[in-house]
């Protein structure tokens, strides 16, 4: 956050920002802002998720180990100015054919965990709720379809004023800055949740990094995913699929709560729903 | 592969060039034409570079400071499409035509007019998508993959888009058909297909899947435009039909067009590592049975770029598998690559280090391949910057560091004067830092939760962002040093021999340097 501040303003700002930013490269306090890894997030399958993701990673690393490590050897030792003379040798059947069984092994050790994390996020059975999400140019509706409850959810205002070329004021101060919306999803934790995931006219996907779901809002067509969180919270993530002008402005965030707050919650929105409809009427 | 040619310089009865500019125009010539694509890719690649420098510029800061999202949109959508098919598929076509006739021994291509035309309608197709970013509603802004709904919402430069992809199609597959037809007939007396050099063969390869895919891709944007004009619903479910259909198509071409975009690079690093490490390629047949594995496998993988569509789980199974399964035969290459300079002599003039630098990185890249192929965690990755890293390092320091190796390595052969090899090396060790400065970060905010094509972004993503930008200013500026060690190469140097390189071998450092404009004229005899 810190760092960022320094880039607000024109050109001399931009120096400043370049200068800040080598600053910061060394400096240590603001590490937050540099994350280099996944979020663990809080269901069980994001836990599988980030295993699965640190696992493909340290194979992958033990390949480079192997493949430059032999590379960075040769280039030290194996060069004319060292007065060597070329080896001849030009092929080796055998040779070809333990380093094709070696990586094909690997990628079993990776294929069999993945296909199990991948049917069990596919598996939305015996859910305890659905959710019915549609996304819009842009901006995603959210309908409980058990309840009649249902509302748009846009970009905060202050991210809506602060994004806008020229507003002058300066993005670092607002908070949860293009992550924020008016009105969030509520679900309750530790209860299997459906989603129904269709779109009003473009392509749109909706993403909660912190739950590991992702599928894309498809219009005229039905998706469904489902997820289970553990821990209550609010948790913010952002449409994935170019959707035109705004597609980076439509964000995602959903508080997660206790259930018996949640229930409170969704009778209230249906009392107040209907309130509305009365009133409209009389 | 061994080949002792015996050609004898029979290019002094009056069939040189034509003069003036009109030379260029009406050329049949395969050098002439070479030289055409390759500094048609170097001005099409700063084109693309200025509208990667507009959207680092904005993405420096969060906040929008520079440009209209839509704008914006636009120049991510442009950036790809000029990038793709306006530099290094042109490049490699270039090189495929200096260089395919000369390693084989052949007069000429197969179908000298046809070169002409394939390359001369590309500025004109280009000129005419790059129109499209003045008309009314803007160019393109959909993204390079053109997905509707949103592709419909183009604006009146709809169907100028449209026309002029297929202009480019056309010119892929006239160029393809040629080099298919010049390496099935044209080969020397000796030169079986064992025995081709593997520029050559990644080049036939590659021909093959042009040839196969490039149709698909206009099959696909004919519907698009059928879509908007002509009352089809392909791609509409309210009339019948699905988006998603779209997406299967698209990639059904998408993917093996990847592989067109890295193969002849393949190529180019499998004859400059032998060359500077004076040693043979290490497993020749394993180098060929491994570019057509993946050749044919790229056509079963399509699906993986699509992991959030809502496929059935038996589907996101299968494209997971086969994709994991391409990962084998491109391992096999970098191996193989590794064993060639394992206990040679190596020197490391700047061919070699583009070619080095490419295993180095196009490797990473790989990496971060395999971690997307894992559908499960492709869902936290796809349409993150996650994917922005992972193919701009197979196509930036992999595809575009392999061209610019070969422009090195073959430049003194073209020329006849050797390059100023200080400022090659400087080029090299300063675009190798600024590129990874570039792309390295976007792991990291990708995996921090970053989309794609977006012109803003929350505050936690800017210090790396800034770090890009960074780096992608430096690449750029440095790639002006390449232009300026070009013109002064092409303007004069130290003389070249024949040979060039101690360690080359092949039909084209028999010849001189340069070669006569009509060269092999009498065909070679191949031991």
């Amino acid at each position: 956050m810190k760092i960022a501040s320094f880039f607000t303003g024109r050109f001399p700002g931009r120096l400043a920002g370049l200068f800040a930013t080598a600053m910061a490269l060394v400096s240590q306090s603001a590490l937050a802002d540099w994350q280099l890894n996944l979020p663990k997030g809080v269901t069980d399958i994001s836990h599988q998720v980030w295993d699965m993701h640190m696992l493909s990673f340290y194979i992958m690393c033990f390949v480079a180990l192997v493949v430059f490590g032999a590379m960075a050897i040769s280039i030290v030792k194996h060069r004319k100015s060292k007065g060597v003379t070329p080896a001849t040798f030009h092929e080796s059947t055998a040779v070809e054919v333990v380093w094709t069984i070696i990586p094909f092994i690997i990628l079993i050790v990776l294929a069999l965990p993945a296909a199990r994390t991948l049917i069990a996020q596919e598996d939305d059975s015996n859910s305890e709720l659905t959710i019915k999400i549609t996304g819009y140019q842009w901006k995603w509706h959210y309908e409980y379809p058990d309840s009649g409850v249902s509302f748009f959810s846009t970009l905060a205002d202050e991210s809506r004023d602060a994004r806008v070329m020229g507003s002058g004021i300066d993005v670092t101060t607002v908070e949860n800055y293009l992550l924020d919306v008016d009105k969030p999803l509520v679900i309750p934790v530790d209860t299997k949740v459906r989603f129904l995931l269709t779109a009003n006219d473009v392509i749109h996907s909706w993403w909660m990094p912190a739950f590991a779901i992702k599928k894309d809002a498809i219009p005229g067509f039905i998706n469904t995913m489902w997820t289970k969180v553990n821990e209550t919270g609010t948790y913010r993530g952002q449409c994935t699929e170019l959707c035109g002008r705004d597609h980076g402005f439509m964000p995602v965030v959903v508080e997660v709560v206790e259930k018996g707050e949640f229930s409170q919650w969704l009778t209230a929105q249906a009392e107040a729903k209907d309130d509305k409809q009365l009133a409209a009427v009389e | 592969m061994n080949a002792a040619a015996t050609d004898t310089h029979h290019d002094d009865h009056g069939h040189g060039p034509a003069p003036g500019l009109m030379r260029w125009v009406t050329t049949t010539n395969h050098k002439d034409i070479g030289t055409l694509y390759l500094w048609f890719s170097l001005l099409m690649f700063f084109i693309g570079g200025l509208m990667a420098l507009v959207i680092r510029t904005e993405l420096f800061q969060p906040g929008l400071q520079v440009v209209d999202p839509h704008f914006f949109n636009q120049m991510t959508t442009m950036h790809a499409l000029i990038m793709i098919f306006g530099v290094v598929m042109p490049a490699f076509v270039g090189l495929a035509n200096w260089m395919i006739p000369i390693m084989i021994g052949a007069p000429d291509m197969a179908l000298p007019r046809m070169n002409n035309w394939s390359f001369w309608i590309l500025p004109f197709g280009f000129g005419m998508m790059l129109s499209t970013l003045f008309m009314e509603g803007g160019g393109p802004a959909a993204g390079w993959t053109l997905y509707p709904p949103l592709s419909l919402q183009t604006g009146a430069g709809f169907p100028y888009l449209i026309f002029s992809i297929h202009i480019l199609g056309i010119s892929s597959i006239m160029g393809a058909i040629n080099i298919v037809a010049t390496i099935m007939n044209l080969r020397a007396p000796g030169m079986t297909f064992m025995k081709m050099p593997l520029f050559v063969w990644t080049w036939f390869i590659t021909a093959y899947l042009l040839i196969a895919v490039m149709p698909v891709l206009a099959g696909a944007v004919t519907m698009l435009l059928t879509d908007k004009f002509f009352g089809t619903a392909f791609f509409t479910a309210a009339g019948g039909g699905d988006p998603v259909m779209f997406q299967h198509i698209f990639w059904f071409f998408g993917h093996p067009e990847v592989y067109i975009l890295i193969l002849p690079s393949f190529g180019i690093v499998s004859e400059i590592i032998p060359t500077f490490s004076r040693k043979r390629l290490f497993g020749y047949s394993s180098m060929v049975y491994a570019t057509a594995s993946i050749a044919f496998l790229s056509f079963i993988v399509w699906a993986h770029h699509m992991f959030t569509v809502g496929m059935p789980l038996t589907g996101e199974l299968f494209f997971m598998f086969a994709t994991m399964l391409i990962a084998v035969p491109t391992g096999v290459k970098v191996f193989n690559w590794v064993a060639t300079m394992w206990r040679g002599a190596m020197t490391f003039e700047t061919p070699m280090l583009f070619a080095l630098g490419f295993v180095v990185m196009f490797t990473i890249g790989g990496f971060s391949g395999v971690m997307l192929a894992l559908a499960p965690v492709d869902f936290q990755y796809h349409d993150t910057y996650f994917v922005v890293a992972h193919f701009h390092y197979v196509l930036v320091p992999g595809a575009i560091f392999g061209i610019i190796a070969a422009v090195y390595y073959w430049l003194p052969k073209w020329t006849g004067n050797m390059y100023d090899e200080k400022l090659g090396k400087i080029h090299f060790w300063v675009s190798t830092f600024f590129v990874n400065l570039l792309f390295f970060p976007m792991h990291f905010v990708g995996l921090a939760g970053m989309p794609r094509r977006i012109p803003d972004y929350a505050v936690q993503f800017a210090d790396f962002n800034a770090v890009a930008t960074i780096g992608a200013f430096g690449f750029g500026f440095s790639q002006l040093l390449f232009v300026w060690l070009l013109v002064k190469c092409v303007r004069g140097g130290e003389k070249a021999t024949d040979q060039v390189w101690e360690g080359a071998e092949g039909l084209e450092w028999t010849l001189s340097s340069p070669p006569p404009y009509h060269s092999f004229t009498d065909q070679p005899i191949v031991k």
